[in-house]
């Protein structure tokens, strides 16, 4: 198979030895500002590290400076402040094309007065790899992007999907080791997305280059990612794998961003042991702790809609609320139940659609409970001045 | 779709094709005006114009006997007695109205000389014509022959007749041949001149290597300046390109001569230069009324026709592909020759195609500051119409310079294809 093949070529990657090489990161941004017009940084005192091989991607809503880092990275921009290292070696004075970053740009940016086939020789061309050589390099590329026998069509002949792989083939075609992906399927309908993302994967684990993706799409960035940056007013505010940050946010702004979370606002009580109670209106909350919550301090609880139980049998969670059903909004696989709860009036609860649902009804008195372990208590949000809130 | 469709609920009977012709010649009517306006101010004065580059009916009308007869020579020697007793009567009758004049000068762009021949010679024949009634002779063709014979011996060789048969021809070449530099040779046929008296040939070649000349030296200028605005924050490329429009809200006239004050031998440029000692005061540079004139002039003027189709081109071309190029490890001139200038190709064919063709027949710029070395074409036919009068060689003149910019058309669409032309 075509792949297998691939991954035997002279193209792969060579993988890092056990020995130093991977003690230093492939990537890393130190300290990085960068401010377009002298007075607003987009990006503030940027910190990260991208091992070898790893797929990282940068999520973040729009204007969040998601580009912008990109950007610095491939030469580009230049950084304000800070400094980049790709293996160890600081980056400042290389010009963009000595950097050998392979980069898919939002628009494919494929060269329209070229075909297929010399769009893919360009970057051996100009690094002057003998022909013969180059042929069998594009031919490789073309199949690993199975678009075998199409290198004599111009861009403008290709669907959206096909352009955006030999957008891809075109960023690997010269061996690099570091690949930067900027919205590369922002372009394509929901299906053609998920063939694409499921193409990019298997790309990264034949070729084990390292990848950093820009996305404002978190289904996206869950499914791709060993590890998601997520990115507001230019700073990150979470690093880590897709599980830790659905499951563990450790900041409000994660929480609310990434996946759908009840928010309760209130002040903390009583702090230790990693667990908190918070006082939400009157009512006592039992939440995880990170520990920058102390007594006294506001604090923002968050919980999972699917880990509300509804006419939950008392004495059964920690948390216990009675209220009554505002709505309820049927939803295939599950249905959504709205409360008031804590003074939150869009308190939500996913129950899965299994036998037993139809037991409560709107208007209905119950009670619904929760876990302390299912519930977080962060450090609320502080909407910056002249800031809109996401 | 709708229109027709409601009409075919209205009026089921009507047949397809009058349906279609309703709309069709509403369409018609609107453009109307357009062609009427186009055809009277400019496609029938043209197409009169060429008319007369092959035309010719002058000498024809003037004299229709003599013409006639003359088609029963054989072209050697004198023609028969029924010719001289033709050209006698109309010479005379001619003479007498006062129209033979203009026929003479015809007669004359043919071969010269033929003026005073005809005019010198038809005076007499007036006399002895009014004499030969007075005596009552009969003035037959064998008299005549003898008369004009005796007032001028030309009248018994060839080439007289053959320039009065040449004349009488409706529809001619000459013209043409003239404007190539052929001249009538000894033998009758045409022959082409000597060197030295080639006249249009060589000012056909100048203008062509003017224009492309001034083409390509408005490429090397503007391309860097329409990359320039086409890259610039909005705000300072409409301050630019108001830089570059700003020739065309300033008369013609008042640019060309101001080069006039800038370039002249007293002008500021050489006065900069001896100042500042880079040249004497008596070997001040002519930068004007020659070829260096015509060259600067006509690029500045003709510069703003390349940038503008040029910047439009470039302004669609997404800054990303140079990004992308560098990225693949492009250096910036490998991504400038491999990435860019193919995609402007369609502006550079665009501004360049406009650019020559409107050097190719530029008049006012060579005429001010040209001097003698930097005329052009343009400059010989505007002569031969205000001027000589020759309207013939003018038109065929124009008619060459018209089918060679044609051609140029014509391969320019076969070599890259007109639709691909950016010119907007
Ligand atoms: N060339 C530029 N000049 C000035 N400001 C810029 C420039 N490019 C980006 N910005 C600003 O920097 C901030 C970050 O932009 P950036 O493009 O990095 O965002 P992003 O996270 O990629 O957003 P998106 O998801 O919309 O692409 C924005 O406020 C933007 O307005
Ligand atoms: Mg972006």
């Amino acid at each position: 198979m075509a792949i297998a093949e691939y991954s035997d070529g002279p193209v792969s990657v060579p993988v890092p030895d056990e020995r130093g090489e991977s003690a230093v990161p492939h990537v890393e941004f130190v300290g990085v500002d960068k401010s377009y017009d002298g007075r607003n940084l987009v990006v503030r005192g940027l910190d990260l590290e991208v091992e070898r091989g790893e797929f990282l991607t940068l999520l973040g809503p729009s204007g969040s400076g998601k580009t912008t880092c990109l950007m610095m990275l491939a030469g580009f921009e230049a950084t304000t402040a800070g400094t980049i290292r790709i293996g160890g070696r600081p980056i400042h004075d290389l010009p963009p094309h000595k950097r050998g970053i392979g980069m898919v740009f939002q628009n494919y940016a494929l060269f329209p007065h070229m075909t297929v086939g010399g769009n893919l020789a360009f970057p051996l061309e100009v690094r002057g790899v003998e022909a013969a050589l180059r042929r069998e390099r594009v031919e490789r590329a073309l199949s690993l992007v199975q678009l075998e026998g199409l290198e004599d069509r111009k861009p403008s002949q290709l669907s959206g999907g096909q352009q955006q792989r030999v957008a891809i083939a075109r960023a690997l075609v010269f061996e690099p080791e570091l690949v930067l992906m900027d919205e590369p399927l922002g372009a394509l309908d929901r299906r053609l997305r998920e063939e694409m993302q499921y193409e990019i994967r298997r790309i990264h684990s034949t070729l084990g280059v390292t990848v950093v993706y820009v996305t404002h799409d978190q289904q996206e960035a869950m499914t791709l990612s060993d590890r998601v940056a997520v990115f507001h007013n230019g700073m990150i505010e979470q690093a880590a794998s897709p599980e830790v940050l659905y499951e563990e946010p450790e900041k409000a702004f994660v929480a609310r961003f990434i996946g759908e979370n009840n928010r309760l606002d209130g002040v903390v009580v009583s702090e230790g042991d990693g667990v908190c109670d918070v006082d939400v209106d009157g009512l006592r909350i039992r939440a995880m702790s990170l520990g920058l919550c102390p007594p006294g301090a506001r604090a923002t609880v968050v919980i999972r809609p699917e880990r509300v139980a509804v006419s939950a049998l008392p004495g059964r969670y920690r948390n216990e609320v009675e209220t009554k059903i505002d709505d309820m909004i049927f939803l295939g696989d599950h249905l959504r139940v709205h409360m008031t709860v804590g003074g939150c009036s869009d308190f939500i609860a996913k129950i899965p659609n299994v036998v037993g649902h139809g037991a409560v009804l709107p208007g209905d008195t119950v009670t619904v409970g929760w876990a302390a372990l299912d519930c977080r208590a962060l450090v609320p949000e502080e909407l910056r001045e002249g800031e809109e809130e996401w | 779709m709708t229109p027709g469709e409601a009409s075919t609920s209205r009026s089921p009977a009507r047949p397809l094709w009058r349906r279609a012709l309703g709309p069709r010649l509403r369409a018609a009517g609107l453009a109307l005006p357009l062609v009427a306006f186009v055809t009277v101010t400019f496609a029938g004065p043209m197409l009169s114009l060429l008319t007369k580059s092959f035309y010719d009916p002058e000498v024809a009308d003037a004299l229709p006997e003599t013409i006639a007869a003359l088609r029963q020579w054989d072209g050697d020697g004198a023609p028969p007695d029924a010719v001289f007793a033709a050209t006698a009567r109309e010479f005379v009758a001619a003479r007498t109205e006062r129209t033979l004049g203009r026929t003479a000068n015809r007669v004359n762009r043919v071969v010269s000389g033929m003026r005073s021949v005809i005019m010198g010679g038809s005076r007499l024949m007036v006399e002895a014509a009014a004499e030969a009634e007075a005596a009552g002779v009969t003035t037959d063709g064998a008299f005549w022959r003898e008369t004009m014979i005796g007032i001028d011996a030309r009248w018994r060789t060839p080439e007289p007749w053959r320039a009065l048969r040449d004349a009488g021809q409706r529809f001619t070449a000459r013209h043409y041949l003239k404007a190539l530099d052929f001249e009538r040779g000894p033998e009758g046929g045409y022959v082409r001149q000597a060197e030295e008296w080639r006249i249009y040939v060589p000012l056909f070649w100048r203008t062509l290597k003017v224009s492309l000349g001034v083409t390509l030296l408005c490429l090397v200028i503007g391309y860097p300046i329409a990359h320039l605005i086409a890259n610039s924050p909005p705000r300072r490329a409409n301050v630019l390109l108001l830089l570059v429009l700003l020739p065309f809200w300033t008369s013609l006239l008042v640019r060309t001569t101001s080069w006039i004050v800038l370039l002249q031998n007293q002008g500021i440029v050489n006065d900069f230069l001896v100042a500042v000692g880079l040249i004497g005061d008596e070997n001040r540079i002519a930068m004007i009324y020659n070829m260096t004139g015509t060259f600067i002039a006509m690029t500045h003027v003709l510069l703003p026709f390349l940038v503008l189709p040029l910047y439009s081109v470039m302004r669609s071309i997404p800054p990303a592909y140079m990004s992308a190029a560098a990225s693949l490890g492009a250096t910036p001139l490998q991504a400038l020759r491999r990435v860019y200038w193919p995609q402007t190709l369609p502006g550079v064919g665009a501004g360049c195609l406009l650019t020559f063709i409107l050097a190719i027949g530029y008049y006012i710029t060579p005429a001010l500051v040209g001097g003698q070395s930097g005329q052009l074409i343009s400059n010989m036919i505007a002569y031969h119409v205000q001027t000589s009068l020759n309207w013939g060689l003018a038109a065929a003149l124009a008619a060459l310079l018209l089918g060679g910019v044609t051609a140029l058309y014509v391969v320019y669409d076969r070599l890259v294809g007109i639709d691909r032309l950016g010119l907007g």
